[in-house]
């Protein structure tokens, strides 16, 4: 117990925290996302979906809670690491010129605004305590009507525009994260570099598309 | 050409520091940053004041000794070069070139510019060596060395530890010069028997130091003079993960 603790303490142990959560988050998001896009298939495909997550209440809290704890990992940590590395250097620099890119800059800040609209999120469309209403939509078999949720739910533009700007800066977040995480986890060098930084945007875009297609979709009156 | 620099003068490390204004004139472009230092020094002492103290010694880029933030970039402008290797050429009549000290707090400034930075000495001295039985010389060739380590070990021992990478870090991290050092040995056959417990000891002794950890920005890698590249930051985090898997959670000997 001791030896781990030590080992994930230390400066490359928390990398390896952040960079095996990280691939965890990217795998949720990635599923999260095909999960969506099923309202283009129509409402007994999106619906059909969100019952079949929640057969079990074991497996569905025993997930929620193991999301819980990656989610707390990795930004305990981050949040950790950034105070280290701000008290690494006590006295700035007059004049700094970076060679480092913007998104690799602004990882915790993005990161972190990224937790309140995930936090918004939830309270949205999980807990439905922003808008109470979502509990009494239930489709003809008398399932929760998630198809009407999501339609009634981005009805509002500045929702819409919430959600997408928290898309964007997700994706943001991604461009340099998932490339971040390979390097962390040693699983980057020259020759995949080239790859794995351009799969990283890829997949950041692909992400911000497949995400922001369903209120984009809502608003300009594609589904109904 | 002339050039005007602010330049960090502090008398010691217990004392405060602040930036002081310069005037270098009729410089030759051809001159190097150094040899400019050494001009604005030289009236600076027939003028009956303190010179500014910079580190130097080799002036062919190889020692790492020259360790200046100029113009907000380790070493200055030019890519692949060190602070002494930098010409006045690459800058322009009339600039204003802010000169400062390598800000970490592994890296206390001592005087004006010079910093010390003994804390890379205490990460060589965790695990930059092999040990070796001492004896009668062994023959040549006798262990045989694949091109490709050879070669790599050879890119990452071209580290001088002059501190860039650490200058040049938001972080202030060192994981750039500790990589490469690790790197060099791990690589090669006569490193082997050490490599788990060198991984473990550097990482640790350079937390101790007060270095921050690796974002993954690259800013070193553009900043070191001898072109280290962040693989070896990977390889690093790697063989870290291997050795703690193998040492401290199987209880394997390190």
């Amino acid at each position: 117990m001791k030896a781990l603790l030590q080992v994930v303490t230390s400066s490359v142990g928390k990398k390896i925290l952040m960079g095996v959560s990280g691939v965890l988050l990217v795998a949720f998001i990635t599923v999260h996302m095909l999960g969506n896009l099923q309202i283009f298939l129509g409402e007994h495909a999106l619906n059909g979906y969100a019952h079949f997550l929640k057969i079990s209440p074991e497996l569905l809290w025993g997930f929620r809670l193991a999301m819980l704890g990656i989610v707390a990992v990795h930004v305990l940590v981050a949040l950790a690491l950034t105070l280290e590395n701000r008290g690494a250097r006590p006295v700035a620099y007059a004049r700094e010129k970076s060679a480092a890119s913007y998104a690799s800059r602004t990882m915790i800040v993005g990161g972190l605004v990224v937790v309140v609209f995930a936090i918004y999120h939830l309270l949205h469309f999980t807990a439905h305590t922003t808008n109470p209403e979502f509990d009494t939509l239930l489709d003809a078999g008398g399932q929760p009507d998630v198809y009407r949720m999501v339609l009634e739910g981005f009805s509002n533009g500045w929702v819409s525009l919430f959600y997408v700007l928290g898309v964007a800066l997700l994706s943001w977040h991604l461009s340099h994260g998932v490339s971040s995480m390979c390097q962390s986890l040693g699983l980057r060098n020259r020759r995949s570099a080239w790859l794995i930084d351009r799969a990283a945007v890829g997949f950041a875009l692909v992400v911000f598309a497949g995400m922001a297609a369903v209120p984009a979709a809502v608003y300009f009156k594609l589904i109904a | 050409m002339n050039v005007k620099l602010k330049v960090w003068r502090q008398a010691s490390g217990q004392q405060s520091g602040g930036f002081e204004e310069y005037e270098a004139k009729e410089l030759n472009p051809n001159m190097s940053f150094l040899e400019m230092l050494d001009e604005v020094n030289e009236e600076l002492i027939q003028a009956g004041k303190e010179p500014i103290t910079f580190e130097h010694d080799c002036r062919e880029g190889i020692c790492g000794s020259c360790s200046l933030m100029i113009g907000g970039e380790p070493h200055g402008p030019e890519y692949r070069v060190a602070s002494c290797q930098t010409y006045m050429r690459s800058f322009k009549d009339g600039d204003v070139i802010t000169i400062e000290p390598f800000r970490s707090k592994a890296f206390p400034v001592l005087k004006d510019l010079v910093v010390d930075r003994s804390a890379f000495d205490r990460i060589i001295q965790a695990g930059g060596f092999i040990s070796v039985s001492t004896g009668s010389a062994p023959d040549a060739n006798s262990i045989p060395v694949p091109k490709v380590s050879a070669d790599l070990s050879m890119d990452a021992a071209a580290c001088i530890g002059c501190g860039a990478c650490v200058a040049s870090c938001k972080n202030g991290a060192a994981m750039l010069f500790a990589s490469a050092k690790a790197a060099h040995l791990n690589l090669l056959p006569q490193g082997q028997a050490e490599k788990d417990r060198r991984v473990l000891a550097i990482v640790e002794t350079m937390d101790a130091q007060g270095f921050g950890s690796c974002s993954n920005t690259y800013a070193c890698e553009s900043a070191c003079p001898k072109g280290i590249t962040v693989d070896f930051i990977a390889k690093l985090n790697r063989d870290y993960a291997l050795a703690s898997v193998r040492t401290k959670l199987l209880g394997a000997a390190a």
